[in-house]
């Protein structure tokens, strides 16, 4: 079998698809993050439970009222989007003017609420979503083996994050979108429903989450606590590109998502060993950094990944100081 | 500056008579958290800085010093001396990083890094994985004081606390506090006045670390336990509920926030997952219509009158 870097290349490959798959929910996330943070100056830590509770809508719907994938797949967003607006008018809105803090402070509350809520109901050891059939099993590569269900979570978020940039950059809409998060007060000068507008938004950045959640039920154990875990993540993946672009989210965190696949599938370390082992002080010095990507190491890599961006681009690689 | 003296005393009785009152073990907790609150305010109150990632600190204070005394045979002062030192050091890299960005980025970096702290414990052979470090002895205090006495141990801690207070007291009361304040209400203007405002934060971080790690030490001594609780990022939210609910920015709030949740989840522990939901709620109202906290409303509705 053929190797890279000690690696074999199915493995390797094998890797580079989980990473693919967990880059898409990085973008996504993160991509919703930030257009909540551009229009509402609020970090949506609720992104997490919206996302779980998007998982879990899909699943309820499923065993209890026999609504397939696909109606899951509009309905689930649509009902978050909705508890997301309800959140918006009746909470968020008073914030406006304060520190940003009490924001972020507020969304926590409320994702304890959901966890606590959903974990009181339905425990902690989780519940399994099946692949909808028309894409069960898969397609033999020759290289590697590509389950179809995977390949559409990689093309639907691909596609969600492209759509909504096209919005965001290029339409009519967008245009008012980005005004308002460069200069509400003017815009509503000019005529536009700027409460309504931002109401929508944090609508639309909260379905993304669920959209997100209904993608991957079938792939994670759907469980209270998958989104939690997730969000901190997510937020060095934003700490790392800044929100200052929408392409920037989106690219920052297929990229990560895709490193992290490398990590684990121990390309980093072997590669690092061949080049520096037999170096005689280097080696000694590049050891602890060999450790920090090796493959046990590969759940702090984008924190480490993070560190490195802080001490070089305060900014973040897309982001810009404000 | 009379009420902050009639603060005081009524903070010392009660630190005395307490264990005669209500379970010892259960005042050692609050007085734990309490001393975890208010290292946490010197930042969020004080300079203005939210940091979920405090948890951390606490944590890995607890397992160095659940180590150094279980397995290195440390005594117990040594052991909470070293795991106090490992969190200051810790709040430096930290805090170097995490000063880089100002406002939420600061928060998620924080979360971000305490999160790794977590994976470390997780994943680390001395910390014990998901079982942490049982069984740690609490030994002899300076070699004479016997701590495996209920009330010995209790009155070590209160003293612990009343240090670390003390020194939290004049760290807000000093030039320093008054340049932190600065930093809080108008950071531009602090730094056009010629401070060097990143050391200033810098320095507060470390205290706030290193009195977390205090804190999270001398529980580890109390419980006999470092756990992976301690350094979940539930914690760091926790920390941050107590003071929000007892007032950030004022000096006895977080003691009141810290004894209110803790109580709550002491007997809360019978209705199970709603506590969880219970704490969100707080959360939210706090936010929402209380953003003095307890004793920020109370000072409040009680004016001091200007001479």
């Amino acid at each position: 079998m053929t190797e890279i870097f000690g690696v074999p290349i199915q493995a390797l490959f094998g890797q580079l698809l989980i990473g693919l798959i967990n880059g898409s929910f990085y973008a996504v996330l993160s991509l919703g993050l930030a257009i909540i943070f551009g229009l509402l100056n609020i970090i949506n830590f609720a992104h997490g439970a919206q996302y779980m509770m998007g998982a879990f809508l899909a699943w309820i719907g499923m065993t209890f009222l026999g609504v397939n994938y696909w109606w899951a797949l509009m309905l689930s967003p649509l009902a978050v989007g909705v508890t997301g607006v309800i959140i918006e008018r009746t909470m968020l809105r008073w914030l406006y003017r304060l520190d940003h803090l009490y924001g972020l402070l507020l969304t926590f509350g409320l994702a304890l609420i959901v966890e606590g809520l959903f974990r009181y109901k339905f425990g902690i050891s989780g519940e399994s979503y099946p692949v909808p059939e028309t894409l069960a099993g898969g397609i033999n590569l020759g290289f590697m083996f590509l389950p179809k269900y995977r390949a559409w979570v990689v093309v639907a978020s691909l596609v969600v994050c492209f759509v909504t940039w096209y919005v965001i950059e290029r339409s009519k809409l967008g245009s008012y979108l980005r005004a308002g998060t460069e200069n509400p007060q003017l815009l509503q000068a000019f005529g536009v429903n700027v409460p309504l507008m931002i109401t929508l938004t944090y609508g639309y950045g909260v379905a993304l989450a669920a959209f997100a959640g209904v993608l991957a039920a079938p792939i994670f154990n759907v469980n209270p606590v998958m989104g939690s875990n997730l969000i901190i993540v997510v937020f060095a993946v934003v700490v790392i590109g800044g929100m200052g672009s929408i392409m920037g989210s989106i690219v920052t965190g297929i990229g990560l998502g895709l490193i992290e696949g490398v990590v684990k599938s121990g390309m980093v370390a072997n590669l690092l060993g061949a080049i520096f082992d037999e170096v005689p002080i280097v080696g000694s010095i590049v050891y602890p950094v060999k450790l920090l990507f090796s493959p046990e190491a590969s759940a702090v890599t984008i924190f480490v990944i993070m560190a490195i961006v802080l001490l070089l681009r305060p900014a973040g690689l897309f982001g810009r100081e404000r | 500056m009379k009420r902050i003296a009639m603060g005081w005393v009524a903070l010392v009785i009660a630190g005395l008579i307490a264990p005669f009152l209500v379970y010892p073990v259960f005042v050692m907790k609050v007085l734990c958290f309490a001393l975890f609150a208010c290292a946490f305010n010197l930042l969020l109150g004080y300079t203005g800085l939210l940091s979920f990632g405090h948890a951390a600190f606490l944590g890995s204070a607890g397992y160095i010093a659940g180590h150094t005394i279980k397995v290195l045979g440390f005594p117990p002062e040594l052991g909470i001396l070293a795991g106090t030192a490992t969190a200051a050091v810790l709040g430096y890299v930290f805090g170097s990083l995490a000063i880089r960005r100002s406002g939420i980025y600061f928060a998620m970096i924080t979360l971000a890094l305490a999160q790794m702290v977590f994976f470390l414990a997780l994943q680390m052979p001395f910390t014990g994985g998901e079982d942490g470090l049982q069984g740690v002895p609490r030994g002899m205090l300076f070699g004479v004081i016997d701590l495996r006495e209920t009330m010995n141990m209790y009155y070590f801690v209160f003293a612990v606390f009343m240090i670390g207070f003390w020194i939290i007291y004049r760290a807000v009361h000093s030039p320093f506090g008054q340049v932190l304040k600065a930093i809080r209400e108008n950071e531009p203007r602090a730094i056009s006045l010629g401070y060097a405002v990143d050391k200033y934060k810098l320095l507060a971080f470390v205290l706030s670390a290193a009195l977390s790690g205090l804190a999270g030490a001398t529980k580890t001594l109390v419980f006999q336990l470092a756990s992976l609780t301690d350094v979940h990022w539930h914690m760091s939210g926790e920390v941050v509920l107590m003071t929000l609910l007892g007032g950030m920015g004022t000096v006895f709030g977080p003691v009141v926030g810290a004894a209110v949740v803790m109580t709550l989840q002491n007997y809360g522990a019978e209705i199970g997952e709603w506590v969880t939901v219970l704490t969100g709620a707080i959360f939210v109202v706090c936010v929402l219509a209380f953003r003095r906290g307890i004793v920020g409303e109370l000072a409040a509705l009680f004016p001091v009158r200007k001479p």
